[in-house]
């Protein structure tokens, strides 16, 4: 008998929605010590999945048919209290959102601690919540138990979940994307944390995921998952190199396999150089203490006409500020950003305007970079408007850039809200490429979307950006989308540079001990996508 | 923040039932506004009848004063002065504290700490003193009180555009604008403003009632302009005479009691419509 059972599970939406079932006809199984990975796209119906076997639906999601079995009991038919006493003792679930999850005004051991009293185990908290705080790999539990959460960072926040999960050692843990607020290196850390407690204890897991590179790395089976419908499930190895079902063969295509190719070395002439730039925050005022961060230092860099450089690195890393100071959304205290020799720091508002028809950027939120309340079309003229090109001829080539981007001409006259992420990602491009930019500067554009979309819009950015003879600075955290897009890339660590060099060779040769460390961190690292 | 059409909008307002009866009676009271000459020819201040008739005798509705003005007459007169107070204080409150707010949110730094200390001078000084001060020296006149009315209500809507545009101006769509090279009053003007429009909305429905009762309230001290019919007058002349002539009173204080409740209700409304998230939140979905 399977740990975990799920039969023809069937949860209705609200009427009025998308589709008449959030879920439909999910069956699926979890064994004693086996990893089971759902993965999906957003809207997929996962998260709806686990929440059901959690017992966690809100109202409005009523379970329409199906049964749910763990360890032979039927939980769809389960009171609230015998619910609650199985929730947390023999089913745990860590969410998404470490940042979140924890309550502030509680130190962390209190918080562990609870667990075990509302299970009536409080006797041997004071001995099992160090226990359970180094099962996790925290360094010095008792310090961390006396902890505030403000004061871990988020892979720390994150194992403390998994500690009091974990807590009554429960048959089920369930986890929801919890690794997807993290940093690569921390998701690494996180992944292989879980793989070992739950060998170790012989848990079953039930991992829900978007990134194919996760599953790689820990599923023993996998269930693929679209429109609420389970398309096809098998052990890892299969689904993952011998993909049957159409839909998860075009998702596993969309996956950046992550080697770079052998390209050509760009020897166009220099079209951006980033000399001695430094950018320091200071928070606090005349009272309390001052804190001083250096978002940017040693960060120097070339870009020759045609070329692609790639800044990676993890958050906080200063990647995004650095670009943000080429196109002055962020004023460096000193350096030189030399543009087609004309040093950039140093020019007027005024000044500066000419300059922006030439460097354009793409935004990282497809949700958040267009006005909601101006319609396509007029995002996309207002550019060369502002600078002096009659309306009527803006809005004639914003409808070419609609075209261009793969959009409706339909789409002029409609407003933000009415277009899916992607869609509004191909807006936000149109909306630079209307300045008929020379160099554009694309901050994050794909890590908001869904893998098939995102390989869409990368395809489309590389398409372009051939076809227009751009050059680009492409800001990624995301090692596998830079070495399939850059010619070139910087990796930062802290503010500063620490090295760069053409993408082949720091991929298959890295020489800093960080770049190393990236590129070990890579989900699924030692899994090649198939060629479909 | 979806896009705003007028179908969506008003299909959110009609669903709080209070805001629609709002609107309804501040409809009615601008109605008898409007048609005050022709319901009431003459003046307001010229004598009807017989001195302190009680309610319903001799053909006046709500009874006559102590000089044998109608009642009734003054109230919809009344009503003409206390909106036309409450719209005009209101939108010199609104221009001087948009402006204020934007610039102070939208520049941030020296400006902002200059503007918003400059905000709290205001702000500490209780509000209604400093009207009746304000009239004091500019002598009681329609003109003085608007101004004064404007100058104690300016604050709030200053820091309520500043803290929206505070948030607004790190959004990606403004830096986009930015980048663009877009000027700053024409990123202000047309991507932030509109973004920040909603709380102004419903801030400005809350700021004509309380405008119309600091009105009142002035007027009953007698700093009421005194060529002007206002509700705050009636009440103030009827207060000496309350147990001999209660309807002197209560009528025009019922009067300023719906327009306040009315114009409370429909900002109301306008905040759950404005807002549908907020008012989903709060459980007003049925």
């Amino acid at each position: 008998m399977s740990l975990l059972s799920v039969e023809g599970l069937t949860v209705a939406l609200p009427p009025g929605g998308d589709r008449a079932d959030a879920i439909e006809d999910v069956s699926f199984s979890v064994d004693a010590g086996e990893i089971l990975c759902v993965v999906g796209e957003s809207g997929s119906g996962k998260s709806i999945t686990a929440n059901a076997v959690m017992g966690l639906l809100p109202k409005g999601l009523p379970v329409r048919a199906g049964a749910i079995a763990f360890e032979g009991t039927d939980l769809l038919r389960l009171g609230a209290e015998p619910m609650r006493k199985l929730r947390g003792q023999r089913l745990a679930m860590i969410f998404q959102e470490p940042m979140t999850a924890l309550n502030p005004l509680m130190r962390v051991g209190d918080q562990i601690a609870e667990v075990l009293q509302v299970h009536g185990a409080a006797a041997d908290a004071a001995r099992r919540v160090p226990e359970l705080l180094a099962a996790v790999n925290l360094p010095d539990p008792a310090a961390i138990a006396r902890s505030h959460p403000f004061r871990l960072s988020g892979g720390q926040r994150q194992r403390v979940m998994i500690a009091m999960a974990l807590a009554l050692e429960p048959a089920l843990l369930i986890a929801d994307e919890p690794t997807t607020a993290l940093d690569v290196t921390t998701q690494m850390q996180i992944l292989r944390l879980i793989r070992e407690i739950q060998s170790r204890r012989g848990m079953g897991v039930l991992f829900i995921t978007h990134d194919f590179g996760v599953v790689a790395e820990i599923a023993d089976r996998v269930a693929v998952m679209q429109h609420g419908r389970i398309v096809e499930q098998g052990p890892a190895a299969e689904v993952l190199n011998a993909p049957q079902h159409p839909y998860t063969r075009g998702l596993i295509a969309a996956v950046p396999h992550g080697a770079a190719p052998e390209r050509a070395a760009i020897t166009g002439e220099e079209v951006l150089r980033v000399t001695d730039i430094a950018k320091t925050y200071r928070r606090g005022g005349i009272f309390g203490a001052k804190a001083v961060v250096r978002a940017v230092h040693d960060a120097d860099f070339t870009l020759k006409r045609g070329e692609t450089l790639g800044l990676v690195g993890e958050s906080g890393s200063g990647k995004s500020t650095l670009a943000r100071c080429v196109v002055k959304l962020v004023t460096p205290e000193q350096g030189e950003i030399a543009y087609d020799g004309t040093n950039l720091r140093l020019l007027s508002r005024a000044a500066w305007k000419p300059y922006r028809q030439r460097i354009q950027m793409i935004f990282q939120d497809p949700y958040a970079s267009l006005n909601p309340r101006r319609t396509v079309g007029d995002t996309i003229a207002e550019g060369p408007v502002t600078h002096g090109t009659p309306r009527a001829e803006a809005l004639g080539r914003a409808r070419e850039l609609l075209r261009l981007v793969q959009l409706d001409a339909g789409a002029m006259d409609r407003y933000p809200h009415e277009f899916s992420g992607g869609q509004r990602q191909r807006i936000g491009i149109a909306r630079a490429l209307a300045m008929r930019p020379d160099l554009l500067i694309a901050d994050e554009p794909v890590s908001a979307l869904d893998v098939s979309v995102q390989a869409q819009v990368l395809a489309l950015l590389a398409e372009i950006k051939a076809r227009l003879g751009l050059t680009m600075l492409f800001i990624t955290h995301d090692l596998r989308v830079a070495a399939q897009i850059c010619d070139r890339v910087a990796v930062m660590q802290r503010g500063a540079i620490v090295e760069q060099g053409p993408t082949r060779q720091v991929f298959s040769a890295p020489q800093h001990a960080y770049t190393r460390q990236l590129l070990d961190s890579i989900p699924g690292r030692g899994w090649t996508p198939p060629q479909l | 923040m979806p896009a705003f059409t007028v179908k969506d909008f008003w299909r959110r307002y009609r669903r709080n039932k209070g805001a629609v009866v709002g609107l309804v009676v501040l409809l009615l009271v601008m109605l008898m506004a409007a048609t005050a000459p022709w319901l009431f020819p003459g003046s307001p201040w010229d004598m009807a009848s017989a001195p302190f008739l009680p309610p319903g005798e001799m053909g006046m509705l709500l009874g006559t004063d102590s000089l044998g003005r109608d009642v009734a007459a003054g109230i919809a007169h009344g009503a003409r002065i206390s909106l036309l107070v409450g719209a005009v204080s209101t939108a010199a409150a609104l221009l001087v504290g948009v402006t204020l707010g934007a610039i102070a949110g939208y520049l941030g730094g020296f400006a902002d700490d200059a503007i918003m200390r400059f905000t709290e001078f205001f702000q500490t000084i209780p509000s209604f003193v400093l009207a009746i001060l304000l009239v004091a020296i500019f002598t009681p006149s329609i003109g003085s009180v608007v101004f004064a009315i404007a100058v104690v209500s300016w604050p709030p809507v200053a820091r309520v555009v500043r803290a929206e545009f505070l948030s607004l101006r790190g959004r990606e769509f403004v830096q986009a604008a930015e980048v663009l090279g877009k000027s700053r009053v024409s990123i202000v003007l047309t991507d932030i403003l509109p973004n920040a429009l909603s709380p102004i909305v419903v801030l400005s429905s809350l700021m004509v009632a309380t405008a119309i009762l600091l009105e009142s309230a002035l007027s009953f001290l007698g700093l009421g302009d005194p060529n002007l019919m206002t509700w705050g007058f009636l009440i103030g002349s009827g207060r000496s005479v309350i147990r001999l002539a209660w309807w002197m009173s209560v009528f025009p204080g019922i009067a300023i009691f719906l327009t306040v409740l009315a114009l409370n209700l429909v900002g109301e409304g306008l905040s759950d419509a404005l807002n549908p998230r907020l008012a989903r939140q709060r459980g007003g979905a049925a």
